[in-house]
């Protein structure tokens, strides 16, 4: 189980024109391992993440998931038809939900395992009852996402996520738009989801959440990793002076 | 002559009849408007030139001429090309694509206003782009252009009057027959347009009903 390279970045490179939003990124996620990126808006930490699922595709450089790798250069069909196969088990979460408005709740975690995995209804069902359990929504299962909290959205994605049995979860911002007082239900759904060992990697500005939770925290500024360890390194004994900086503004709160 | 509007009673199962015939035009050609207009709207947005252009050159004839010549052309000008249709059959194409092209116009818009957020939900849940059009997209697109495809509906319904002219008997028609047998123009002229009126009445609270039903799903 450990020590198991299981998401590899080699060598991300992105650009929009001239601008260069990632330099030479490289980064290797353990099986089972939770992995926070934290730095200051524009230092490429969403954009990296988004380059694992291909939302954000890098210029150069690698994107693995275990053996398969994600950002294979294919003729255009074949890539489409491979990227819809491993973002099966790529599962993400948006920083404003994504939930689909004309669903409900139920059908928001059953469409993609219906069309996608050839799940029967009532497999379906079994399933989205389940996840629902799991973020502690049951009683929720047939409202639509406009009659839920913001707190609540964002526990229906993280189940709708899950539904597809991912190897990995990505974290985009999951609790930033979200009233303060509804971002305690949101961590603890992730803190049980890294008690059962799901590989995470989570962009995120709460630093108290990163350091109970995380195993790694990397801090991104300018398109570069300046730092990276444990919380416990990071957080209390950063050796550069950009993460001290970055710190200080955030922990003094 | 005054009026008397004493004639009317004994004609009422014709102007029923007209009516019946308005109601089944107007659904026949509201649900070919409706699926055409999605249909043309997807073309529009996302079909390749040699399928997109032809559909838009289209789509500028029925916009840009009268509904009254479409229909004559439909009915009396496939005929000589061998297309005989039925006047009520062409009818409803002639309305229903006339429609569709002005349905099509606010799915596309509606389309476009989908948040940049949905199709990233799904294509990250592993959906194609096909099918993240379908089943997410444009139910949301269509949702969202109910109340002003509503209107659409509400001026399909008045214009199937013109069918009149190529003789389907419909409401308009039926008055007339009425008024060739009684010369009572303005009594039975009235009543269709009360029979209208009212069927429209009908229509609106069907749409209403609709967009109240769909409020929550938005």
């Amino acid at each position: 189980m450990t020590d198991q390279a299981f998401v590899t970045i080699k060598n991300a490179a992105k650009s929009f024109g001239t601008f260069e939003v990632l330099k030479d990124i490289n980064l290797t996620v353990q099986r089972g391992q939770i992995v926070a990126i934290i730095g200051p808006s524009g230092s490429g930490k969403s954009t990296l993440l988004r380059a694992i699922n291909e939302l954000d595709p890098l210029s150069s450089g690698e994107v693995w998931l275990e053996d398969v790798q994600i950002n294979k250069k294919l003729p255009y069909r074949q890539y489409e038809a491979h990227v819809n196969q491993v973002r099966q088990d790529i599962g993400m979460v948006f920083q404003h939900f994504n939930l689909f408005p004309h669903l409900t709740v139920r059908g928001n975690i059953t469409l993609a395992p219906r069309m996608l995995k050839g799940l029967s209804e009532a497999e379906a069902n079994k399933l989205a009852e389940e996840q629902l359990a799991k973020v502690g929504l049951s009683e929720k299962i047939d409202e639509y996402p406009s009659r839920l909290s913001g707190g609540q959205k964002q526990r229906v994605a993280i189940a709708r996520a899950l539904a597809m049995k991912p190897k990995v979860m990505l974290f985009d911002e999951a609790t930033s738009a979200l009233d303060p007082e509804l971002v305690e239900e949101v961590n603890q759904v992730m803190k049980q989801l890294a008690e059962e060992h799901m590989t995470m990697i989570i962009v995120t500005h709460e630093m108290d959440f990163a350091a109970s939770v995380c195993d790694r925290v990397l801090f991104m500024d300018q398109g570069v990793v300046v730092e990276e360890g444990p919380p416990s390194v990071i957080f209390q004994n950063p050796e550069n002076e950009r993460t001290r900086n970055f710190l200080r503004k955030h922990l003094s709160r | 002559m005054g009026l008397d509007f004493s004639v009317v009673p004994s004609y009422f199962g014709v102007l029923l009849m007209g009516a019946g015939w308005t109601i089944a035009i107007t659904i026949c050609a509201g649900i070919l408007s409706f699926f055409g207009g999605i249909v043309f709207a997807v073309i529009a947005l996302y079909a390749h030139w040699a399928l997109r252009l032809p559909v838009r050159g289209f789509a500028f004839l029925f916009m840009g001429t009268p509904l009254l010549l479409q229909l004559f052309l439909i009915y009396f000008g496939l005929i000589q090309i061998g297309i005989d249709l039925p006047a009520f059959v062409a009818g409803v194409i002639g309305l229903g694509l006339h429609f569709a092209v002005y349905n099509s116009e606010l799915i596309q818009a509606s389309i476009l206003a989908v948040d940049k957020g949905q199709y990233e939900g799904a294509r990250t849940l592993g959906l194609s782009r096909g099918q993240t059009l379908r089943r997410i997209v444009i139910p949301q697109a269509v949702r969202a252009v109910i109340p002003p495809m509503g209107n659409n509906m509400i001026a399909l319904l008045k214009d199937s009057a013109l069918v009149s002219v190529i003789g389907v008997m419909e409401l308009t028609l039926a008055a007339q027959q009425a008024i060739s047998r009684t010369y009572r123009p303005f009594e039975f002229y009235l009543a269709a347009a009360f029979c209208y009126y009212i069927v429209n009445l009908a229509l609106e609270a069907g749409l209403r009903h609709l967009e109240r039903r769909i409020a929550a799903s938005r």
